[in-house]
């Protein structure tokens, strides 16, 4: 990684040399009463990113897991039929400020869907054309990153901004940044600016409130998988999936097939889906191998964090609290897993 | 700065008529249905055949694997493969009449052009069963993946043992494949059915699949060495017929079942098949015993 520190009025310019493509950035959404609400959108001016947002209420996923995509069409002529695949993704966008969580949900979700067996077409064609600004972040009340490891970035972005106050700290990480940035008034970081960078890292570390203990919790998960708090969390549960249409990781879907009105074609459309919706796991004949909203709400915990540390070393989940926020009965991950840990602790 | 060139990710998508893996996640083969049985009132047998010649030779597939069928407009769905591997993209499906995509395929006439991909998932380890003796407990519709490995023996029948196919039902109109047993018979398979009720026409045996299962564990000996079981059916029947054969000491990493999830995609994208994070479509839907055990909320 080469390091570059440039001043606060070079990132307009920045800007301008990456809005030749399309920019998307997070932007204010509605009339910031009672707080401020934010939102991935594209952006079309320099003055309406708001690089000192606190969280998106999206993520990242609404471009590369679109909520609903068209897999592919069908022509039907008597009883022939064509499949046209369309990948959905014609140019590259410039994700302008992205905090390092949703950097990383990205090369958690690269990990299942481009990088195991058969690859997802469709995930990786966005995220071949994504070019990715980050941007340092302020931790809110709900973020428990820094309990994930997913506080900082290491990859799977192109140049990441830390606001120095007078100066951004540019890390870079791609050919493509390094010849913007040198396209820029910039100067290599001096000892000053290293130790400003890492002021800057000490703040922020002492800011997180929210923590969640991981030590041996795929065993504790596994050890306490009758136990009674699941039940407790399952009757708060609307299983309404909210928590899913949030998460930066959640990529599970369903695959609907429609005729189109003049039955000469017909598309195959995926929705994204959500684990706690009660028929996520029926099968034909009526068999629902979760029927209780307990063991839908306690499976997308083991998948999180006991199912993917066992496949990939690491949880699923980034810590961005996200779910916990939009959840209606106010469920919030570092309060199910600390109650589960209770159970185990309280045993002993 | 210029505009940022567009990667093609399906650039070079087919080398040496190979497809690259990203451009193979949606293709599916066009095949045919090229005949239609009925089995029972609800269950049919469904001839599909890869239309093109040189796909329908390279297909190809082991016992206990599935494919997923399209039809174009009304859905996909998994189905376990029921016929021998040796026939490549010749395919018998045998698929009932429970939701919307099997109902209308239910009604679609020969010749029907469909869409097949795959074929995904485990498969039943036949060639470790060598020399060794093999008991295959079907219950219901848990026959259909039993199918492919009674082929598979059968097709090579002196390097096994002893085989025996142990098949539970309901009642003896839901009996499936009835035209094959005095086939099966005749390669020294021995093949006993039970139903849960019988009727007029029916003088075998009326109860459990266990009870007759205890016999054949009794009439088998010692089953702790040289015997592997395969076993399917629904779920309640797989902890009974498995507790069974654990206390017979039969070893459980050498007990195979085939396990049914909702599967949307076969390609461990969806999660809809998932047991813990155990996608059954990739590393399913065989598993041994152990995987089984070693896995909460299998069966």
């Amino acid at each position: 990684m080469l390091f570059r520190v440039i001043a606060r009025n070079e990132l307009e310019n920045l800007y301008d040399m990456l809005a030749v493509n399309h920019v998307v950035g997070p932007v204010s959404r509605g009339d910031d009463t009672p707080t401020p609400m934010f939102d991935f959108d594209f952006v079309y001016d320099f003055k309406e990113l708001r690089l000192d947002f606190p969280s998106t209420i999206h993520s990242l996923k609404r471009y590369v897991l679109p909520p609903k995509e068209r897999f592919c069409t069908f022509t039907i002529q008597d009883n022939d039929w064509q499949k046209d695949v369309d990948l959905n993704a014609h140019k590259p966008i410039v994700y302008f400020g992205v905090h390092a969580c949703d950097i990383n949900a990205l090369n958690k979700l690269d990990k299942v869907l481009s990088g195991s067996v058969y690859p997802d077409p469709y995930y990786a064609a966005k995220r071949k054309n994504m070019f990715v600004v980050g941007i340092n972040c302020n931790p809110q009340p709900y973020c428990f990153c820094h309990s994930m490891g997913t506080d900082s970035a290491l990859h799977g972005f192109d140049m990441f901004l830390t606001d120095l106050g007078d100066d951004y700290f540019v890390e870079i990480h791609s050919a493509q940044a390094f010849d913007c940035i040198n396209k820029l008034n910039s100067r290599e970081p001096d000892e000053q600016d290293h130790i400003r960078f890492l002021e800057i890292t000490d703040k922020k570390l002492k800011k997180f409130t929210s923590h969640v203990d991981n030590t041996d919790l795929t065993k504790i998960l596994d050890l306490e998988f009758q136990s009674e708090s699941w039940k407790e969390w399952g009757k708060k549960c609307f299983s309404c999936g909210t928590c899913a249409a949030v998460c930066p990781t959640c990529y599970c879907y369903g695959i609907t097939e429609n005729v189109d009105m003049d039955l000469q074609g017909a598309s195959k459309i995926k929705q994204l889906y959500s684990c706690n919706l009660l028929d996520f796991a029926e099968v034909a004949g009526g068999h629902n191998f979760r029927p209780d909203s307990y063991t839908r709400l306690k499976y997308r915990y083991y998948h999180k964090h006991r199912g993917f540390v066992e496949a990939f070393e690491e949880p699923l989940c980034v810590g961005c609290g996200r779910c916990g926020e939009a959840c209606l009965a106010g469920i919030t991950v570092p309060e199910v897993i600390a109650s589960v840990r209770d159970k185990e602790n309280n045993n002993e | 700065m210029n505009k940022l060139p567009f990667i093609d990710v399906l650039a070079g998508k087919e080398e040496h008529g190979r497809k690259s893996d990203l451009a193979s996640f949606e293709y599916t083969y066009q095949a045919e249905i090229t005949n239609v049985y009925s089995l029972t009132n609800t269950e049919k047998l469904y001839q599909i055949q890869i239309i093109d010649p040189k796909e329908r030779q390279r297909f190809c597939f082991k016992p206990g694997q599935f494919v997923m069928l399209e039809l174009p407009g009304i859905g996909e769905a998994p189905f376990s493969i029921s016929s021998s591997p040796l026939r490549h993209g010749d395919l018998e499906l045998c698929i009932r009449g429970a939701g919307n995509m099997t109902n209308f395929l239910s009604l679609v006439p020969r010749g029907t052009k469909v869409g097949i991909s795959g074929p995904f998932g485990t498969s039943f380890p036949v060639e470790q069963m060598y020399d060794q003796n093999i008991m295959l407990i079907g219950g219901g519709l848990g026959l259909v993946p039993l199918r492919a490995p009674i082929f598979s023996v059968l097709e090579q029948r002196s390097r096994y043992g002893n085989i025996d196919i142990i098949y539970g039902s309901r009642n003896p109109s839901e009996l499936l494949f009835t035209y094959q047993y005095d086939t099966w018979r005749q390669f020294d398979i021995d093949l006993s059915i039970i139903v849960d009720e019988g009727d007029e026409t029916w003088n075998g045996p009326v109860g459990l699949i266990t009870s007759i299962l205890e016999e054949r564990i009794a009439a088998a000996g010692d089953i702790s060495q040289n015997t592997f079981a395969i076993v399917c059916g629904p779920p309640i029947m797989f902890k009974y017929v498995c507790d069974m054969l654990v206390k017979s000491k039969m070893p459980i990493q050498k007990i195979f079942v085939s396990l049914e999830r909702r599967m949307h995609c076969g390609r461990g994208k969806c999660c809809r098949c998932n047991i813990g994070s155990t996608y059954t479509c990739l590393e399913g839907p065989v598993f041994d015993y152990w995987s089984v055990l070693n896995l909460k909320e299998a069966i």
